[in-house]
């Protein structure tokens, strides 16, 4: 075993898709948190890809107990180590997906948001059930076709907005709240390693495409993740006590080139209106966090 | 009695997931390479290693050849080419 | 010392001398009482606990799961809907392996809702890998627990167990307690040491996905531990004998040397049946009966060496299987399957439901229905005449 592979916390041999955002995603939060860290993980394709038995790709105490309850396991764990004398030097880490966290696992994470547990919950954000077959969830971004919000002749994909998960975590009162990207993976472990630095409960939100299930090659994980946050539709905000102290600046590009190489898209590629609607989000968003750098 | 209740930490590496390519896999070409370690970041099975410049390179027992490695390099330093 | 409590004081001084790190509980009648017992004990810092207060039983479970997992001793409680918002973790902390005691204050469950007590709630679990205990009174209660931890963290063991209390009966009534000491309960249930927990030193995966190569021998497992643990429960009844004085075994026998009928019942009825036992012994009559202590593992061979040569038995349910034979009388008739000294008749009862008292008369009623003739599900008590008004006269004017 190589110097590399004895370092990660977070083994090869997993069973991610080839070209898997949050597999990247994964390993990047693990070694930067370090091997002092629990986490407790929620039902999902982390989950299933990781630790297909008698294999585990975690090297550090991983726990996963059910689909919507990682952020209440987390804080027994927090609670254990705090009656043990050991939480000041262990981290503990709740993580789970976009369905995990926004819609089954919400009333658990806001529960531990508003009684201030020491504990990094994180959303490996791929905007869809993936693991059950690509359903509709309620970080699926507007437009997009999933099996449970099909495009047709009625319909243009999922007529919803993504649920404010940043905003919703700020209105608990949270030490920190931030966004990253696989396609920023020194900022996404910059601000995991921040996060960790911080007492209380945080909230990280971390955008990780999905081959399978948006429909696009694998080779093209890192440059969507990147046009996301390039257009303005995934903007990457840092917050500390409610108070922003950071976003990403971007050249804007048109957000048709990051709906353009996803199957998920395709129905809105040619519809002139609903491709302004998606522009009008990411501008939305521009104007809010002021994205676009000066001189562009 | 317990039954299977426990997973090893790391075993996940016999499992060697390299058999998964099916079209191409990344070639390091190790001539403009400017150890900035962003293959090293991107790689979603953690298979490449290297420290110095043009010493990097990855681990085919494990490799998916999703190529995201040839796509982040700023130089240009990985290609990917037609798996054997 | 003898102390004067009601129940659920009595459970949450009983819990805090098992000196457990992490409590969580939601609110919910008639359990309130004894979190609230911890909570003021440990706000008077009389018991170092952290205790969190969640926003359901469901993360109420996960938390002690965790807590569990990471190798303290842990403890909740709760009630009816509580108790089947805990069952997705419940079955999973069977599962995973992890020594959580919890009390059920025995409530009835919606619909309609209801707040008085039977059975139905910890007896509808009984498939989840808890091991359960009923108590018929207030003592019972408290060594219950002291017990339920012993059992539920040996190495051997390492599942979950849940204290049955029938609601507002036993947790909210008053009694005399021999409340053990300190010293005495240390001495019984050490510190736990966990044989394998969440530990940064050593890190393992707990809770991992199992394919159908491995999964089934997870549950087999768990069948094999029950098996087990009826093995060698007897010596830790002994050894709670030999600490605090007082017997318990898996089924108590009362009056069943010469009985021809005997009544098979769990938790506080029994009180109420032994009286009407020793009234009707007073007049002659050969009647008894056999407390259910521990529905699991359920004890099949006890039951049946208790109730050897015992002509007519009558399963008095506080609980009932909708569609089917309540669960208790199901399991004592297949306990019985094959036997060649099984009763002439084993007549099943359901009585109590939703808090509807069951009296002396209630339990002379049965032992006259349990007769020649053997009887299925019948219930006790009922009121005909609320059967009687059709749907149309509860709808009114509205047309079909």
């Amino acid at each position: 075993m190589s110097e590399l592979q004895v370092k990660s916390l977070f083994a090869s041999g997993h069973t991610a898709c080839a070209g898997c955002g949050q597999s990247i995603a994964a390993r990047l939060v693990i070694n930067a948190a370090g091997s002092n860290t629990i986490i407790a993980n929620n039902t999902g394709c982390l989950e299933v890809f990781t630790t297909k038995y008698p294999e585990s790709a975690w090297r550090v105490p991983w726990v996963h107990s059910l689909f919507e309850n990682a952020a209440a396991v987390a804080s027994g764990i927090e609670a254990a180590l705090i009656f043990q004398g050991k939480k000041d030097k262990i981290s503990v880490i709740a993580q789970a997906g976009d369905g995990g966290t926004a819609d089954i696992g919400m009333q658990a994470l806001s529960g531990i948001w508003e009684r201030k547990h020491d504990v990094l919950a994180i959303c490996y954000d791929n905007e869809a059930y993936e693991n059950t077959g690509i359903q509709r969830s309620g970080l699926t971004p507007y437009g997009a076709s999933t099996t449970t919000s099909p495009s047709g002749a009625q319909s243009f994909g999922n007529p919803k907005l993504k649920k404010p998960m940043p905003e919703i975590a700020n209105a608990h009162g949270i030490a920190y709240v931030a966004t990253a990207s696989v396609g920023f993976p020194q900022d996404l472990q910059r601000k995991v390693k921040k996060a960790l630095s911080i007492k209380g409960p945080k909230y990280l939100q971390i955008h990780v495409p999905c081959p399978l299930g948006w429909g696009y090659p694998s080779s093209l994980t890192y440059q969507i993740a990147k046009l996301a946050v390039g257009t303005g539709l995934y903007p990457l905000i840092e917050y500390e006590n409610g108070m922003l102290i950071g976003v990403r600046k971007i050249s804007s590009k048109s957000v048709e080139e990051y709906l353009k190489p996803q199957r998920r898209f395709r129905h809105i590629i040619n519809n002139p209106d609903e491709l302004a609607k998606i522009q009008e989000i990411a501008n939305n968003n521009i104007k809010k966090y002021n994205l676009v750098a000066e001189g562009n | 009695m317990f039954g299977p209740i426990i997973a090893k930490p790391g075993s996940s590496r016999k499992n060697k997931t390299g058999s998964w390519r099916i079209e191409s896999k990344p070639k390091f070409l190790q001539s403009n390479c400017i150890a900035c370690k962003l293959c090293i970041l991107i790689c979603p099975e953690g298979c490449i290693e290297g420290s110095q410049k043009n010493t990097f390179h990855c681990d085919f027992d494990y490799c998916k050849g999703c190529g995201n490695c040839a796509s982040i390099c700023p130089k240009q330093d990985i290609v990917m080419v037609k798996q054997e | 010392m003898k102390e004067f409590l009601e129940g659920s004081q009595a459970i949450a001084k009983v819990v805090s001398l098992c000196r457990p790190g992490v409590i969580s509980a939601y609110p919910i009648t008639p359990q309130t009482h004894i979190v609230e017992g911890l909570a003021q004990l440990v706000a008077d810092g009389k018991l170092d606990s952290q205790f969190i207060n969640v926003e359901s039983e469901h993360s109420a479970a996960s938390l002690v799961l965790g807590g569990s997992a990471t190798g303290v001793r842990v403890y909740t409680a709760t009630s009816a809907q509580g108790l089947f918002l805990m069952a997705e973790v419940l079955f999973n902390i069977a599962g995973m392996r992890l020594p959580v005691v919890l009390t059920c204050a025995n409530r009835a469950m919606s619909a309609p809702i209801s707040i008085w007590n039977d059975q139905q709630d910890s007896v509808s679990l009984r498939d989840s890998g808890l091991i359960q205990f009923y108590a018929e009174n207030n003592q019972e209660a408290v060594d219950l627990h002291l017990i339920a931890y012993r059992l539920a963290e040996d190495k051997d063991v390492m599942l979950p167990a849940m204290v049955c209390i029938d609601g507002y009966i036993l947790t909210h009534g008053i009694e005399t307690v021999d409340m053990p000491t300190q010293e005495e309960v240390d001495k019984f249930l050490p510190r736990y040491q966990p044989p394998y927990n969440l530990d940064v030193d050593h890190p393992l995966t707990l809770g991992f996905l199992a394919d159908p190569d491995y999964y089934m021998e997870t549950r087999f497992a768990i069948q094999e531990t029950y098996k087990e643990i009826v093995k060698f429960m007897p010596q830790l009844f002994e050894q709670f004998s030999s600490a605090f004085g007082r017997s318990y075994n898996f089924v108590e026998k009362y009056h069943l040397e010469d009985a021809d009928k005997v009544i098979v019942a769990m938790g506080s009825v029994c009180g109420t049946i032994k009286d009407v036992v020793d009234e009707l012994r007073k007049k002659g009559k050969r009647v008894g009966l056999l407390k259910i202590m521990v529905l699991r593992p359920f004890p099949n061979q006890q039951i049946c060496n208790a109730l050897k040569g015992i002509s007519r038995i009558a399963v008095l349910d506080r609980a009932l299987s909708l569609g089917s034979i309540a669960p208790l009388a199901s399991e004592i008739k297949a306990s019985f399957f094959g036997k060649k000294k099984a009763p002439k008749i084993i007549s099943s009862f359901i009585a109590g439901l939703g808090g509807r008292d069951i009296t002396k008369d209630s339990i002379k009623e049965i032992f006259r229905q349990l007769n020649q003739k053997e009887i299925t599900g019948n219930f006790i008590d009922l009121k005909p005449e609320l059967l009687q008004a059709p749907l149309e006269t509860t709808l009114g004017n509205r047309s079909f």
